[in-house]
C-alpha cells in the first residue's frame, strides 16, 4: 500500500483515537498533577430539628474565589503519585527501615491501598488468562467437530456469558452463591459444612471472582479460536491421517502451531481486559476484600464526597503504565515474529 | 407520656400564618427530577410528592442506595441532572461544601406557611433544606425467642452479645444478630455509632485533624468484632435492606437497624408470624457509657443550585406539599417519625425519642466528616476478618483520611 493511501485510510481512526483516547489521557495527566485549592473554613450557627449549635462549614464565597483563580487546583507536581493512597514512597521507606524481616515488610507493603489493589489485579490477570486460553481452545475444538445442525445453538449457548452484561452476570452469580442460593447450598451440602460461605473469606471471594472471570472471558477466546480453526489447511491434516497420526498428534503438531499467533493475540487482549477488572467486584459486593486499580479510580470518583480528580487521574496514569509493562513481553514477541516472517 | 416526650424533643412550634400563604400543590409547569435513597418510607413520601405535583409537571424520581455517591456529580453539572435531592444531616454537608444546594428563604416565604420552625434547616441564617422526618438506628428483637430462653431485653451491647450467644447455644438460630456491616458506607456508620457510644470524638476540637486511633476507637472496634462473630458470616456483604430480608426470613433474633425500617418490617407483606413477634427496643449503651451507641438523623430535601428558578420552584412546591401533609403522616404513623405539624406519633417512635433523651448525638455535620466516613468504610474490613490488629486498622483509617483530606485542601 502506498504511504499516501495508507495515510488517508488510517486518518479517520487516527483522528478519533487522538480525540477520544489521546486528549483524555493528557488531560487526566494534567489533572493528576493538581490537588483541590485550600478549603476556607468558618464557624457558623446551624439549626436543625435537634437544636442549634455552632459548627464548622466551608466558606463558600472565599473557596469559590480561590477555585476561580486556580480552576485546575493547586499544583502538586507528582505529590499525589507519591502519597499514601498511591505509590506511598515514604511509608515504604519507613517500613524498609523498621521491619525486621522480609515477610514483615511485605505485610506492610500489601496493607497499602495501591499495592493491595495491584496484588489483586495481577493475581486476577494471571489466574484468569491461561485457563481462558486453554478452555477457549478446547471448546472451539469440540464445537468444530459437532454436526452442522447442532453447531448454531451450541455456539449461542457458549457465547452467552460474554453477551450478559458483566454487572448483571456477576449479580446473578452473587445471589446463586449465597448460603441459601442454589450453588451456595450445594457447596455446603457437598462439603458437609453448614457454615461454609463463599462470601465470608477473602480467599474464597478471590477464587469466586477468578472463576467468574474465566466464565466471562472464555467465550471471547472461543470465538477467536473458532474463527481461526476454519483457516487450518486441510491438506497436512489429511496427510497426517494417512500417515496414521492420532487426533491428539494432529492437534499438537498441526493445529496448535497454526493457531500460535492467534493465541498471542488472545493473551494480549485478555491481559489488557483483566487488568481493568471492575464490574465483578461491585457485583459480588467484594470491595472489602478485593480491590483492583480500576476500583480505586471508581472509588475516588464515586465516594461520598467531592470527586478526587487528582487521585483518580494518578491511579489512571499508573494503570496505563501497568498495562504497558504487562504487554511489553507479548508485544516484543509479536514484533519478532513479524520480523522473521518478513 | 410518649407524646409529651416528642413534644419536648422536637419542641413543636406551630405557625399561625396559614391564611396568607400560597398553596404549594398543583404545579402546572416545570420539571421535577428528584434523587433519593431507597427505602419504604421514602417511597411513601414520594407518592405524596407525586400526587402533590399533579399532572401539569414533568415528574420523575430516582431511588438509589448509592444516592450519596451520585449526588455530587449529578448536581455539579449545569444544568444539574436533578432539580432536588433528599438529604440528611450526613449528606447535606457534602452538597454545602460545593455550593450545590440553594438557599430556600424566598420559596419558604412564599409557600411555607404550613412549615414548623424545626423543619427548617438553617445554616448561617439561611434555610438550605426542609426536614420532614427524624430517624435513628436502634435495637429490634424477636419477643418469643427471648421469652423462650428467659432473656431480658438487652440494654447494653454486652448484654446483646450474651443474649446472642445464648440463642446460638440453644440451637434456635446459627447467627442470631444482624447489623448492616456491608463494607462501604454501612460499615463506616456502624463504627461511628459504636465510637460515639464510647464517648469518642472524631476530630481534634475545631480542626480537621483526625483522632480515632485511641482507646475508645479500639474498644469500639473490638465490640464490632464480637458482634460480627454472632452474625451471618456474610456480614461484609449485607446492607440494611439485606439485614431486613434476613429478619423477615426468620434467621435473626436481634438487630440494630433504622427506625424507618418499621415501614417494611411491620407492613402486611411477608411472614405475619414474624411481624407479630417483632419488637422495638431502645438503642443499647456500650462499655459502661450513658449515651446510647447510635446517631440521630433528620431527613429532608434540598433544591439544586444549578437548575432553573422555574424548576426549582416547581420541585420545591411538590416536595413541600408532601413535607407538610398531615394526612400522609397520620396515614403512615409507623413509617417513621414525621416532623410534620399535626402528626400523632405511632407505637414505633419510642426508641428514637429515647435515644434523643439519653443524649445520643446527631451525626456530625462537618465538612470533612464524609472523608473520614469514606476512610472507615474501606480500612476496617481487614480487622473484622481477623487479619489485622485494631490499632493497625485505626492507624490505616487515619492515614487514608490524611491523604484524602490533604488532596481536598482541608489539611
Amino acid at each position: 500500500m502506498p504511504h499516501k493511501t495508507f495515510f488517508w485510510f488510517f486518518f479517520p481512526s487516527g483522528l478519533a483515537m487522538l480525540l477520544f483516547i489521546g486528549l483524555p489521557i493528557i488531560s487526566s495527566f494534567f489533572q493528576s498533577l493538581h490537588i483541590e485549592p485550600e478549603q476556607i473554613l468558618m464557624e457558623v450557627e446551624k439549626c436543625d430539628p435537634f437544636g442549634c449549635k455552632t459548627e464548622t462549614k466551608v466558606d463558600i464565597e472565599a473557596t469559590t474565589k480561590l477555585q476561580e483563580e486556580q480552576p485546575l487546583g493547586r499544583f502538586n507536581g507528582l505529590g499525589t503519585y507519591g502519597d499514601r493512597n498511591h505509590l506511598a514512597f515514604e511509608e515504604i521507606k519507613e517500613a524498609w527501615g523498621n521491619s525486621s524481616s522480609m515477610s514483615e515488610f511485605i505485610d506492610i507493603l500489601l496493607n497499602l491501598p495501591f499495592y493491595k489493589a495491584l496484588l489483586f489485579t495481577l493475581t486476577f490477570c494471571f489466574a484468569v488468562t491461561p485457563p481462558v486460553v486453554v478452555l477457549g481452545f478446547i471448546v472451539a475444538l469440540s464445537i468444530n467437530t459437532l454436526t452442522k445442525s447442532l453447531k448454531g445453538p451450541t455456539i449461542f449457548g457458549v457465547i452467552l456469558p460474554m453477551i450478559v452484561t458483566p454487572l448483571i452476570g456477576s449479580l446473578v452469580l452473587f445471589w446463586m452463591i449465597d448460603a441459601k442460593g442454589i450453588l451456595g447450598a450445594t457447596i455446603q451440602y457437598l462439603f458437609d459444612d453448614p457454615n461454609l460461605s463463599l462470601k465470608s473469606s477473602s480467599q474464597l471471594t478471590w477464587i469466586t471472582l477468578i472463576i467468574y472471570g474465566i466464565w466471562h472471558n472464555t467465550p471471547f477466546a472461543f470465538v477467536v479460536f473458532y474463527a481461526a480453526l476454519q483457516t487450518v489447511p486441510q491438506d497436512p491434516i489429511e496427510a497426517a491421517i494417512i500417515d496414521g497420526a492420532s487426533r491428539y498428534e494432529r492437534v499438537r503438531h498441526i493445529v496448535i502451531p497454526h493457531l500460535y499467533p492467534v493465541a498471542t493475540f488472545i493473551i494480549l487482549i485478555c491481559l489488557m481486559d483483566n487488568f481493568r477488572v471492575l464490574e465483578p467486584i461491585i457485583g459480588f459486593a467484594a470491595e472489602g476484600v478485593a480491590q483492583s486499580l480500576s476500583w480505586m479510580i471508581y472509588n475516588d470518583l464515586r465516594s461520598e464526597n467531592k470527586m478526587l480528580f487528582g487521585s483518580a487521574g494518578a491511579t489512571s496514569m499508573l494503570t496505563i503504565i501497568g498495562v504497558a509493562f504487562l504487554l511489553t513481553p507479548v508485544l516484543i514477541r509479536t514484533w519478532k515474529e513479524f520480523r522473521t516472517e518478513r | 407520656m410518649k407524646k409529651l416526650l416528642i413534644a419536648l424533643l422536637f419542641s413543636f412550634v406551630s405557625t399561625s400564618a396559614f391564611a396568607d400563604g400560597h398553596s404549594p400543590c398543583g404545579v402546572t409547569d416545570g420539571s421535577i427530577k428528584i434523587l433519593a435513597n431507597e427505602f419504604t418510607t421514602y417511597r411513601i413520601f414520594m407518592d405524596e410528592v407525586k400526587s402533590c405535583a399533579g399532572d401539569g409537571a414533568d415528574f420523575s424520581v430516582t431511588h438509589s442506595v448509592d444516592h450519596n455517591k451520585l449526588q455530587v456529580a449529578a448536581l455539579s453539572a449545569n444544568p444539574a441532572e436533578f432539580s432536588a435531592k433528599l438529604v440528611t444531616n450526613g449528606s447535606i454537608t457534602t452538597l454545602m461544601n460545593d455550593n450545590l444546594i440553594r438557599p430556600l428563604d424566598d420559596l419558604v416565604a412564599k409557600y411555607g406557611s404550613a412549615l414548623q420552625d424545626n423543619q427548617k434547616i438553617v445554616i448561617d441564617g439561611k434555610i438550605y433544606a426542609i426536614a420532614f422526618m427524624a430517624n435513628a438506628q436502634h435495637l429490634w428483637y424477636r419477643e418469643s425467642i427471648l421469652n423462650d430462653l428467659g432473656i431480658a431485653v438487652p440494654s447494653t451491647y454486652e448484654e446483646v452479645i450474651a443474649a446472642a450467644e445464648k440463642i446460638k447455644a440453644s440451637g434456635k438460630m446459627a447467627n442470631p444478630y444482624a447489623g448492616a456491616f456491608k463494607s462501604g458506607w454501612n460499615l463506616g456508620q456502624e463504627f461511628v455509632n459504636m465510637y460515639l457510644g464510647h464517648g469518642g470524638d472524631f476530630f481534634k476540637a475545631g480542626t480537621a485533624e483526625v483522632s480515632v486511633n485511641n482507646d475508645k476507637g479500639v474498644a469500639a472496634l473490638n465490640m464490632l468484632k464480637r458482634l460480627t462473630e454472632v452474625s451471618n458470616p456474610d456480614f461484609l456483604t449485607q446492607d440494611t435492606n439485606a439485614v431486613k430480608e434476613e429478619w423477615e426470613s426468620g434467621n435473626v433474633a436481634l438487630m440494630h437497624v433504622w427506625n424507618s425500617g418499621a415501614a417494611s418490617l411491620l407492613d402486611d407483606e411477608g411472614d405475619q408470624m414474624i411481624k407479630a413477634d417483632t419488637r422495638l427496643a431502645n438503642s443499647p449503651t456500650v462499655g459502661g457509657g450513658s449515651k446510647p451507641a447510635t446517631t440521630l438523623w433528620w431527613d429532608g430535601f434540598g433544591i439544586a443550585t444549578n437548575t432553573s428558578d422555574a424548576n426549582a420552584e416547581a420541585s420545591f412546591r411538590a416536595l413541600l406539599g408532601a413535607a407538610t401533609s398531615t394526612e400522609m403522616a397520620n396515614a403512615n404513623p409507623n413509617a417513621t417519625i414525621w416532623l410534620i405539624d399535626g402528626y400523632t406519633p405511632g407505637d414505633t417512635a419510642g426508641p428514637v425519642v429515647d435515644a434523643a433523651n439519653r443524649g445520643a448525638t446527631p451525626y456530625p455535620s462537618l465538612p470533612y466528616m464524609a472523608l473520614l466516613h469514606g476512610a472507615l468504610s474501606t480500612e476496617l474490613v481487614e480487622f473484622l476478618q481477623g487479619n489485622e490488629s485494631a490499632e493497625k486498622a485505626l492507624a490505616d483509617v487515619e492515614a487514608a483520611y490524611v491523604a484524602k483530606a490533604t488532596e481536598q485542601g482541608f489539611l
